[in-house]
């Protein structure tokens, strides 16, 4: 009944996974004049789909009227997101549509060179993944002069952040630059650099091929267009799943959960975990929560002292560690409610720490530092006794 | 091949600008193993970058090891799906198996158990990595033919 | 370039495009706390302190990193960016060992400074600090890790000024750390012992390595005989490191502060300073005279040799170069030869009982008095070197009161120095003075610049250039006639690195090149008081110049104690015999 449901869902969307020939496509969208292209995308509202939800259109924008000699196109493949696997989902069944998407914005930025920047993780995706992008590279010759290649990570989560990716890139340390410059006038080299998510660039090329007026009628008001889930934990259904916009939590609850769901985290661990009182007024988008497609399922046999403690290392260890904020709070936030667990300290340091928080959210030099604090919080206010006791 | 020769070879192929030291070291750490002082300090000296700026630029990413690993690195994910799903048996098995604790090397240099953040395949775990082979819905016993597998195909006895 | 409006604090100010909010605030003399910036230093936004409220933001940006935009409102002292400032403060204490009775740096420490001020009267974060063992391998710098708050001012100093990257971030999260290649101990790995990381440090992580308790000791003993010298520079730091304004000079008191110390005779390095020029200029000489007359191989230009961390930065980058390197010891080393020789010979004290101590503006001549080559006269030249800072210290330790002094001056026999010895403290210097005795020895005559002052070799730009055209030499120098000596000056190893990849390549014009490790030279090196700062340099420097025209004696040739160190005791003349086997030496290649 349940599937049938989502089935239905995912048939009205369709458009990540939906079967359509790149070549094809690339050579109609082509034929559009870049500042028709930002207009439709301006007209989608396509906001970013990597978590932080910036416009689309603007990015390019800002991109295409930078000076420069060179300019870039990045695709970010660094999926890290505890929860998120979609990106590898897509770059693994529709390669070809990443690609257009890169096309196309090169086309309407003038870029002439892009890359991948594919997380270590997926190493084992490579090989494949370059033989499509010779074929790719090779197809595109006559019609743009654009060539992509791949660059690989080696296993750091804040690489994810557009400027610590571009600092990889170049052969560094993935620690976040100051902001700004902005990539989209000094990026990668110093060059002007657009840096989208693996979905956002397939959601770009569906966008040409199926116009920006169908994606803005999926979703709601605030948050249009679909957007690929990744849903796992306790749940009779994990899986890759692209829905609207927009649903509220308790509906996905409904969709996917185990009957006994007492928690959902949204957008991974630097995302929001919901209590099942809040179901029913949670919205999956900008309006309510807005994630990178995270979708975490908890049951009532969960200790979610377990899951906290298990985000906070991670943080500890996948901080860059140059920014006070992040380097120290995180630790702190780690420490902190491994003392109180232990009855090192009283429950009242959890003040301190929420105390704290606040300025690891606006004074982090980057998002990671900066949502840090999401699941703190939102886990130390809806499950306390968890945590204490 | 030497250390030499084998940066040389790793330069060629990435280029021998600041923006291709990821690669060769990538390159490097599949070919060599772990970067030790010797490959690290021909990798500044042919690169023309200080030592100490090469050094830190590998131990920011978990996978360019600098410290000693074996022929086969065992990642196992640690996220707080893999973790709902009991990583932790399958990561006791193959201690037990291998005979070391988390963070360490067989005897016979052959494999590295580690535990790494999220792979990527939250809705099949528990996963582990072994080098680049990602693999999905272990269990304890899984786990431990696969390792017992590579063993088998590398000749070496129990 | 356009003219942007904003407000700081709802003061109106106008600034170019480009200007820092911590640049517009400066300008309204709105102080806002900072830690990781550093004038000197690229700009890294990491420690967080410097957050300011802008209008219309939610997050606080960091004032040091953020550009100005026209309406900008910024809040620099509002209850949100207080609470973000002490919160960050109580988090850098969280993971700082701070030990501040014990520490070197206590009284003088930014991240003390700051958790005075901003920091809560009751920090309620946990102690995260990590207690690791400092690195005491080398001979200059201590690295304690614990008291380490990664602002990377060190990391930045090593790569940006000196190009020698000698330390770096590692790791990251939580273990990120500054390191050194695979945390190996400094004294093996490329360290020059410069200290301009120490001298940048914010905090108690990187120190000299302090010798002034053996001082104190050897002061103490009745059976031994304690020589001192003082460097060019530390007259003209010492006021600061003793609460007074950058660029006041203090050579008298200093002379009767150190014999107040107790020590038994007080010299002047500056008269081996003079002793260097009529060395290394003759050595000058002679490798022209090879060259040009063509009589023997020499190599040119010839390098001088005063800066102990330029000599190792050699040894590490650029070791075929070394036979460009002056033979000559530097001064401190040339003092310390003939402090065992020629002051023992005429004070009549048995050399091993004599313990020779230098004031130094330098962490690297620790190092350099440490090298087993300098100890030619069968003991080590020099026992122990302290820093300007370190003399302050025992200054203040004796009770001295140090602006009541009187002036007095140095012992004879090794004292007596020229102006010419004082401006091997700015860079440019050792130059200068060189040119000035080169040019008398050859003409005849003095430089023909007015009131002897070689403008074109001074100043602070990286590397400066000058030519000289010789004419009207005296007989033994028909040679040179309309030769036009070409030299060069470079000042911190980024921009010797410069002039090495030239030398290297075979493209260098000149005949003779000055380095000086440091930034500035020796006014701002690694044993000066902290901070330095641009201006601070240039206070010093003025200091330097002011000394120079304020002696009488303005040429090292002139110093008529180096007339009588000749004829007495030096008696087969500059470069012969026994000045070659006592005041010059070799150096070797290092990985």
């Amino acid at each position: 009944m349940t599937r049938e449901r989502i089935s239905k869902m995912q048939e009205k969307v369709n458009l990540i996974f939906s079967e359509c020939d790149s070549m094809e496509l690339l050579e109609q969208a082509l034929k559009v004049e870049p500042q028709q292209i930002l207009k439709m995308l301006l007209t989608s509202s396509l906001r970013g789909r990597g978590g932080a939800g910036f416009l689309t259109s603007l990015k390019w924008k800002f991109a295409s009227e930078a000076d420069g000699n060179r300019k870039f196109v990045v695709a970010n493949a660094d999926e890290g997101e505890p929860g998120t696997f979609k990106d590898r989902e897509i770059l693994d069944k529709v390669p070809c549509k990443v690609l257009a998407g890169m096309a196309i914005c090169a086309h309407t930025i003038g870029a002439r060179e892009g890359y991948i920047y594919l997380r270590g993780e997926y190493n084992y995706m490579k090989k494949s993944l370059q033989q499509k992008l010779d074929e790719f590279n090779d197809k595109i010759k006559n019609m743009l002069d654009f060539t992509i290649s791949i660059k690989s990570g080696s296993g750091a989560y804040v690489c994810g952040e557009e400027t610590a990716l571009i600092e990889s890139m170049e052969g560094k340390r993935g620690e976040p630059r100051n902001k700004p410059p902005y990539p989209v006038t000094e990026g990668y080299l110093g060059f002007p650099t657009v840096v989208n998510n693996v979905e956002t660039l397939v959601y770009v090329a569906m966008i040409m091929k199926h116009g920006a007026a169908h994606f803005a009628s999926l979703g709601t008001e605030k948050s249009k267009g679909a957007k690929v889930f990744s849903v796992s934990g306790d749940t009779p259904i994990p899986g890759i799943y692209e829905l609207e916009m927009g649903m509220n939590l308790a509906e996905f609850v409904e969709l996917f959960g185990d009957g006994d769901t007492k928690a959902v985290q949204v957008g991974g661990a630097s995302g929001f975990c919901v209590p099942r009182r809040k179901f029913a007024e949670t919205i999956i988008g900008f309006e309510g929560i807005p994630t990178g497609g995270s979708m975490m399922l908890f049951n009532s046999s969960r200790s979610m002292y377990n899951v906290l403690h298990n985000y906070l290392e991670f943080f500890c260890e996948e901080s860059c560690g140059q920014c006070t904020p992040c380097r120290v709070g995180c630790q702190q936030l780690r420490n902190g409610i491994e003392a109180v667990k232990q009855r090192k300290l009283p429950p009242s340091h959890l003040d301190v720490l929420s105390k704290m928080t606040r300025t690891m959210k606006i004074a982090s030099k980057c998002g990671l530092g900066q949502s840090v604090p999401n699941s703190f919080n939102s886990i130390v206010t809806s499950f306390k006794e968890e945590i204490i006791y | 091949m030497s250390i030499s020769l084998s940066v040389k070879t790793a330069i060629e192929e990435s280029g021998n600008s600041r923006e291709n030291l990821m690669s060769v070291l990538q390159i490097i750490r599949s070919d060599l193993g772990t970067l030790s002082p010797a490959i690290l300090t021909e990798v500044a000296d042919q690169m023309g970058l200080s030592r100490a700026d090469v050094y830190g630029t590998a131990t920011f990413y978990s996978f360019l090891e600098t410290t000693p690993v074996g022929k086969y690195s065992i990642r196992i994910c640690r996220s707080i799906s893999c973790d709902m799903k009991n990583k932790n048996a399958v990561r006791e098995a193959l201690e037990n198996h291998l005979f070391i604790k988390k963070g360490e090397t067989t005897k016979d240099g052959m494999f590295t158990l580690t535990e790494t953040n999220c792979l990527g395949h939250c809705h099949e775990g528990p996963v582990m990595l072994v080098n680049d082979e990602i693999h999905t819905e272990l269990t304890p016993d899984s786990a431990v033919k696969i390792i017992e597998e590579i063993r088998i195909r590398e000749g070496v006895d129990e | 370039m356009k003219k942007m409006k904003l407000y700081i604090d709802n003061n109106e100010v106008e600034v170019m495009e480009g200007t820092t909010i911590l640049e517009a605030a400066q300008g309204l003399n709105i102080t806002i706390p900072t830690l990781c910036h550093h004038e000197d230093l690229c700009i890294a936004g990491n420690c967080r302190v410097c957050v300011v409220e802008v209008e219309g933001s939610e997050m606080l940006s960091a004032a040091c990193a953020t550009p100005v935009s026209t309406g900008m409102r910024i809040k620099t002292n509002s209850l949100k960016v207080r609470d973000s400032r002490r919160t960050i403060i109580d988090m850098l204490l969280s993971e700082h060992a701070g030990e501040c009775v014990t520490c070197q740096r206590s009284g003088n420490c930014e991240l003390q400074t700051l958790a005075v001020l901003y920091g809560s009267p009751d920090n309620h974060l946990m102690d995260i600090s990590i207690k690791t063992e400092p690195d005491r391998s080398s001979s200059s710098i201590i690295k304690d890790d614990s008291k380490c708050i990664k602002c990377q001012r060190c990391v930045r100093t090593c790569q940006e000024i000196q190009k020698i990257g000698a330390l770096t971030m590692s790791g990251k999260g939580e273990h990120a750390k500054v390191s050194t290649f695979f945390e190996l101990p400094l004294n093996t790995v490329v360290c020059t012992n410069c200290g301009q990381c120490v001298i940048r440090c914010p905090t108690g992580a990187l120190v000299e390595r302090t010798y002034i308790d053996e001082v104190w000791d050897v002061i103490g003993n009745s059976d031994v005989h304690t020589v001192v010298q003082t460097a060019p520079a530390v007259r003209v730091g010492l006021g600061e490191a003793l609460g007074h304004d950058a660029g006041g000079r203090f050579t008298g008191q200093m002379v009767s502060a150190l014999r107040k110390l107790g020590f038994d005779a007080v010299f002047d390095t500056n008269f081996t300073a003079d002793l260097t020029i009529i060395e290394e200029g003759s050595e000058l000489l002679n490798r022209l005279t090879n060259v040009i007359k063509g009589s023997g191989e020499a190599l040119l230009p010839m390098f001088t040799s005063c800066s102990p961390g330029w000599i190792k930065f050699i040894e590490h980058q650029f070791p075929h170069l070394l036979g460009h390197l002056s033979t000559c010891k530097s001064p401190q080393q040339m003092f310390g030869a003939l402090a065992k020789t020629r002051w023992s010979e005429k004070a009549q004290i048995e050399p091993e009982k004599i313990s020779s101590i230098s004031i130094m503006p330098c962490t690297a001549k620790k190092f350099e008095a440490a090298r087993p080559e300098m100890n030619d006269s069968g003991y080590r030249d020099v026992d122990y070197v302290l820093t300007t800072r370190e003399l302050a210290k025992m200054i203040k330790q004796a009770g001295i009161d140090f602006d009541k002094l009187d002036e007095s001056e140095c012992d004879s026999l090794l004292g007596k120095h020229s102006g010419a010895a004082v401006i091997f403290g700015a860079t440019g210097g050792v130059m200068e003075a060189a040119i000035r005795t080169v040019y008398e020895l050859v003409t005849g005559r003095p430089v023909p610049f007015e009131n002897l002052n070689i403008t074109a070799v001074r100043g602070m730009e990286g590397i400066r250039e000058a030519t000289l055209r010789i004419e009207g030499t005296v007989e033994k120098y028909n040679f040179l006639e309309g030769v036009e000596l070409k030299v060069a000056v470079a000042h911190g190893l980024k921009n010797a690195n410069a002039i090495m990849e030239l030398v290297s390549q075979g493209s260098a014009p000149w005949h003779f090149v000055e380095v000086m490790a440091c930034p500035g030279g020796c006014l701002s090196g690694g044993g000066q008081p902290i901070p330095t700062s641009p201006e601070i340099r240039e206070a010093r420097a003025r200091a330097i110049y002011e000394e120079d025209e304020s002696l009488p004696i303005r040429k090292s040739h002139e110093n008529p104690e180096i007339t009588r160190i000749y004829e007495e005791f030096l008696t087969d003349g500059p470069c012969g015999h026994k000045s070659h086997h006592l005041l010059h030496t070799h150096y070797t290649p290092r990985r």
